[in-house]
């Protein structure tokens, strides 16, 4: 309750600052939105739709890319896992390519694919695969040994100590990645989709800029952090809130 | 295929990478659904007293980070009867942990042999279990689940292993906890719930690594009552390490003392004093008096190691 009351505050907060620093004109109009003129574009966006169909081209092509990248990066990491000689190699490559940013993949999905659906996809998943790769290592290297030395104490060998010891005892890490994981897909899936007339989120951005209207451009990100954080918050808070509850983790403050 | 890159991985993350894992013959619990769950199939066969544990000539060393081997234990020469609840006591980094390590199957010698009933030790196996003093109770099952956890992995239907994992939890009395999560539990509870799911495979062999040093005196004599009644029930050998001498003497129908860096067994003392015994008795206190005068001298010894090193830097 509190925190709800905290967060309305901080909101109307920001919003009187924002407009009483539009009041003062200190910027022209093209270089500083203003509240009103985000709103009425927002308000624009869903009435000619535009924004509903970019709302449902970008999630649409989320969720392929999101997925793509939980099942291969999983896979890999998992990979990583089972051999000295694979962490060693091929561990270092993907920590490489993981410092770079999602933006770098576009020329060569474009020479790959051409621009076409399959590039935005493929720039979404090379921008989160390795971070759900990373976080799968990180989970299993990260499962307390006394836990391991229990589990093969009490008979569990093999696949069995995988999946009932390693892989449970993993998961707030792995969920954890995934998380992290979904925000690197979000973004990068928002540059992709500025390469060409895509009707994504990542396009109606572009446009605004194309049409010089910092009121759309504003609008546009707006909506893009608040669908993050309401997707962030659907998919992960309360599996998290679960998990840290049954863990042991949750503590007195978390409201 | 799976099956063998999860094998791989548990090899990889379960080992350290450090440990060679062998595949061990020793024998499982087997499923056995004609079983009643009531408390006669506690009791394992009649105990013919017997040479249960024996080890010859163990050695135990680590590479340390100066390239050279820290030598943890040195020619131990150990028996253990059937039944027997042997203590062991010494210093810290005396290796005490080591041994139940090696006897447990989580380590294995350097050089030397450890035989269980006459069969070499090569890996772990449910007929010896280590009661870590960590626990390493699994946080996402109940405590039902722990303590079924074992006779999962070894097959047992689930029916029967509700029942016998109730068994035990009457016996460390904790009926009514069945479907509480550990982190709900006290110290002393989460410690009678690792206590009842390494009973729930009726081990031959219970190790038992400084089980109670974390808890508090009232807890703890409790908890040795309870220890005793379940010993005598189940009659188990029991190999119990704690660096609390008073304790060992209160348990043990034999003390090992062991000294410090190389750990080795200095000395030994055979507990002949009548059960029940009470931590407060003054036989208790005059036995312990006298073992606790030779630990001294290997705890002074640790102390002077760890100074001149510090010397040193």
């Amino acid at each position: 309750m509190k925190k709800s009351v905290n967060q309305l505050i901080f909101v109307v907060g920001v919003l009187v600052l924002w407009e009483g620093l539009a009041l003062l004109k200190l910027w022209p109009p093209y270089v500083f939105p203003t509240p009103q003129g985000v709103a009425e574009s927002l308000w624009a966006g869903f009435a000619d739709h535009s924004i509903w169909i970019g709302i449902g081209v970008s999630m649409r092509r989320v969720a392929l890319g999101y997925a793509i990248s939980v099942i291969l990066g999983v896979l890999l990491g998992m990979l990583l896992m089972s051999s000295r000689f694979l962490e060693d190699t091929l561990g270092g490559l993907v920590l490489s390519l993981q410092s770079l940013p999602s933006i770098c993949w576009l020329p060569i999905a474009v020479l790959w694919f051409g621009l076409t659906e399959t590039a935005i996809i493929f720039v979404t998943i090379t921008g989160s695969l390795l971070a759900v790769t990373q976080a799968t290592k990180a989970g299993f290297d990260n499962v307390p040994r006394i836990l391991s030395m229990a589990g093969r104490n009490l008979g569990a060998k093999g696949p069995q100590l995988f999946w009932h010891v390693l892989l449970p005892a993993s998961l707030p890490y792995l969920v954890d990645g995934l998380k992290q994981g979904w925000a690197f897909a979000w973004r990068s899936l928002i540059t992709g989709e500025m390469l060409f007339v895509t009707l994504g989120l990542g396009q109606l951005l572009m446009m605004g800029r194309d049409l010089n209207d910092i009121n759309q451009v504003v609008a546009v990100m707006i909506l893009i952090a608040a669908l993050g954080y309401i997707v962030d918050g659907i998919l992960f808070r309360r599996l998290e809130t679960s998990l840290r509850d049954r863990w042991g983790l949750a503590t007195a403050a978390s409201n | 295929m799976t099956n063998y890159v999860l094998d791989l991985i548990s090899r990889s993350i379960a080992g350290g990478r450090v440990l060679p894992e062998h595949e061990e013959p020793s024998e499982r619990v087997k499923p056995n659904k004609d079983a009643p769950a009531d408390v006669s199939m506690l009791h394992a066969p009649p105990a013919s007293r017997k040479e249960s544990i024996a080890l010859s000539g163990v050695f135990r060393s680590y590479a340390n980070s100066r390239g050279s081997f820290t030598p943890a234990l040195q020619n131990i020469d150990l028996e253990i009867e059937q039944g027997e609840f042997v203590c062991i006591v010494g210093p810290s980094g005396c290796g005490k942990s080591t041994l139940l390590h090696l006897l447990a199957g989580l380590d294995r010698p350097t050089t030397g042999e450890i035989t269980v009933d006459g069969s070499p030790v090569r890996g772990p196996g449910t007929d010896r279990i280590l009661l870590f003093q960590e626990l390493g109770l699994f946080p996402w099952l109940t405590v039902r689940q722990n303590v079924e956890f074992g006779l999962k992995m070894a097959g047992v239907s689930r029916n029967e292993r509700r029942d016998r994992a109730r068994v035990f939890l009457r016996m460390v009395h904790l009926s009514h906890f069945e479907d509480h999560c550990i982190h709900q539990l006290s110290g002393g509870m989460k410690q009678r719930v690792a206590l009842a799911r390494s009973l729930a495979l009726r081990p031959k062999i219970l190790l038992m690594d400084e089980p109670f040093a974390a808890l508090d005196a009232q807890t703890r004599d409790m908890l040795h009552d309870e220890l005793e009644r379940i010993w005598k029930e189940t009659s188990p050998t029991i190999v119990f390490v704690t660096h609390n001498v008073r304790e060992a003497v209160r348990l043990g129908d034999r003390v090992l003392l062991m000294s410090f860096r190389p750990g080795r067994i200095k000395s030994q003392f055979q507990v002949t004093l009548p059960r029940p015994r009470h931590v407060e008795d003054s036989d208790v206190a005059y036995l312990s008096k006298e073992i606790l005068g030779q630990l001294r001298e290997e705890i002074d010894r640790s102390f002077n190691a760890e100074y001149s090193r510090e010397e040193k830097r």
